[in-house]
């Protein structure tokens, strides 16, 4: 069955054909974020793809990940392109390193995973709400329901740890 | 490094190929025509500059976003029969790696001479910038970017340059002087879109378009096309023009992860950090013998992060590099010198190379005088409305931008 879901008025589908998207967002329908691990050699990969990054290779699990990080850039639009986030502006463009296998295989390397800054309860966060962030800024994941077993992941400001200012772009 | 040998085969044809003719047709917003009509224009302007009839043209390629005609439809109006053509999907980075692949062509013997052309309704047909087109229905790759409001090159590549400010304490007002340099080009060019020069306040006080970008850091989109043609350097002795010579080209280079270049990192690095590695050693110089650079300005930090990474000031010094006058009309090493994507208008790359073609002859078409013969007598007065030629430049660079993760590259010298 292809998911099928909706999104601030954007018709959002995944068909059963785009395997590893499908079973992506079906953990997130879940609420459960899982992430392909290689079996050549245990590393985890994002987005989803059909072979490992790495080497190639294609056996591997979907394997449950913490949702937990830091902003390791941001962009924060003012002038929307798409008419379903005319309303919406400023809002923020985050993306955000996982402390899972931060820094691994090599330096640079990490997990990194665009989502917006929404509220705990889902909605794009307000203007108040988007000064707060920047880089730096700890996030956890949530899921926004977008149809029947489909969630879009997004982040949230982290409660659960002393919040420090971030590195915000200068001119305010 | 690559190996020497990897690079070997390019160093063999290092000056035997060339840049015989360029042509283009206005820069505006509202070009009232088709872009089948443009392109016959700008090819035959590029062949009546090169001296060269349509029995002497027998290849031709082109590049477009599925946004414009193709080279049999054009070739036709022209007179030409073609003995290879190849019409390639995409924008910016496409000119530099054309001209590779054109060498390529004639080196197979697929074809003795070729013409290289863009033609776009950039501002009233299709534009990169986006107007919501494609998001009534997302799947696949658009659920991890699109739906989250991320779909114009703005946004996307912000991340890139934010992370640069943030790592290196890069100030928005010196990016801004990107675009006040071009503009001073821009100013003596009378082909510019944009022809005004502007100052830091103008692109700091204009409104913002995605952090940290303003709408003065973003190129203008414009209605055009542009041509360039390339045939061997025994050719090019029976053209009109003095060849541009062809010392190395690099085409579409990426990062690891081209997919994603922000899993692999680091994130302010772009692909001119490994093209580099294959343009200076074929090219048989380097950054210091540059005289102008052609850096890709669809954003000014776009131009900023490439001149970084191919080696013309250290990682991190780009700030600096781009706002002390260096890349300024009159500068050491000026960057666009008829005022690039940010003023002069969008053609995806092909403008710029064109420039540096025509500052090689010397005979960048500012505002001198031109004398009986026809030669401009350049006056090398920069102030605006002036002269914009680079005296006695030598070697240019071009520098081109597809993405952070995708770039091409191309080394003339004066034939």
């Amino acid at each position: 069955m292809p998911l099928v879901g909706s999104w601030l008025g954007m018709n959002l589908t995944v068909d059963e054909a785009d395997a590893e998207n499908h079973a992506f967002f079906a953990w997130c329908g879940k609420h459960e974020l899982r992430l392909q691990r290689w079996a050549s050699n245990g590393m985890l990969s994002y987005p989803p793809s059909t072979a490992c990054p790495w080497d190639g290779s294609t056996e591997y699990e979907w394997a449950p990940v913490e949702g937990r990080g830091t902003v390791m850039s941001y962009s924060e639009v003012h002038h929307p392109i798409l008419p379903a986030f005319r309303d919406q502006v400023p809002y923020l463009l985050l993306l955000v390193e996982l402390d899972a296998q931060r820094g691994e295989p090599s330096e640079h390397e990490a997990l990194r995973v665009l989502a917006n800054l929404v509220t705990p309860e889902g909605e794009l966060a307000p203007p108040e709400v988007v000064r707060r962030v920047g880089i730096g800024t700890r996030v956890r994941m949530m899921f926004a329901d977008v149809g029947e077993g489909f969630a879009l992941p997004q982040w949230t400001i982290d409660d659960s740890v002393a919040e420090e200012t971030p590195w915000r772009y200068p001119q305010e | 490094m690559q190996s020497d040998d990897v690079t070997s085969t390019a160093k063999f044809l290092r000056d035997k190929y060339a840049l015989v003719g360029v042509g283009e047709t206005e820069y505006s917003r509202n070009s009232g025509r088709t872009t089948r009509h443009m392109a016959v224009e700008a090819i035959r302007s590029a062949m009546e500059d090169a001296g060269l009839g349509p029995h002497d043209v027998d290849g031709m390629m082109s590049y477009s976003a599925m946004d414009s005609t193709m080279s049999p439809t054009v070739s036709a109006d022209l007179g030409i029969r073609l003995n290879f053509y190849a019409d390639i999907i995409g924008g910016g980075s496409s000119i530099e790696c054309l001209i590779g692949l054109a060498i390529g062509a004639i080196e197979a013997g697929m074809c003795r001479t070729v013409a290289l052309f863009r033609s776009m309704n950039g501002a009233t047909a299709v534009r990169m910038g986006g107007s919501g087109r494609g998001s009534a229905q997302l799947s696949g790759g658009a659920l991890f970017n699109t739906v989250y409001g991320q779909t114009s090159p703005a946004q996307m590549f912000s991340h890139s340059f934010m992370r640069h400010m943030y790592e290196y304490g890069t100030t928005p007002e010196q990016v801004a002087h990107v675009k006040v340099f071009h503009s001073w080009g821009a100013s003596n060019n009378p082909k510019a879109y944009y022809d005004q020069r502007v100052t830091v306040s103008d692109v700091m006080e204009s409104r913002v378009i995605a952090r940290p970008l303003h709408l003065l850091d973003c190129c203008v989109e414009t209605d055009n096309a542009t041509c360039i043609i390339v045939t061997s350097a025994e050719r090019a002795r029976d053209c009109r023009k003095r060849p541009a010579r062809i010392l190395s080209v690099v085409g579409r280079c990426t990062k690891p992860r081209g997919d994603d270049h922000h899993q692999h990192g680091p994130l302010t690095r772009v692909a001119g950090y490994y093209a580099k590695d294959l343009l200076w050693p074929n090219a048989g110089v380097g950054p210091e013998d540059v005289d102008i650079t052609g850096s890709y300005d669809a954003f000014s930090f776009t131009t900023l992060l490439q001149l970084e990474d191919y080696g013309f000031c250290a990682k991190g010094e780009g700030g600096e590099y781009v706002s002390d006058g260096t890349i300024a009309l009159g500068g050491r090493r000026p960057n666009n010198t008829a005022g690039g994507h940010l003023n002069e208008g969008y053609t995806h790359g092909m403008n710029m190379v064109i420039e540096n073609v025509r500052q090689l002859r010397g005979e960048a078409d500012d505002y001198c005088p031109v004398d009986a013969d026809g030669n401009r007598q350049h006056t090398y007065d920069y102030s605006e409305g002036g002269c914009r030629q680079i005296r006695d430049a030598e070697i240019t660079a071009n520098l081109g931008w597809a993405m952070p993760n995708t770039g091409s590259a191309l080394v003339l010298r004066r034939g």
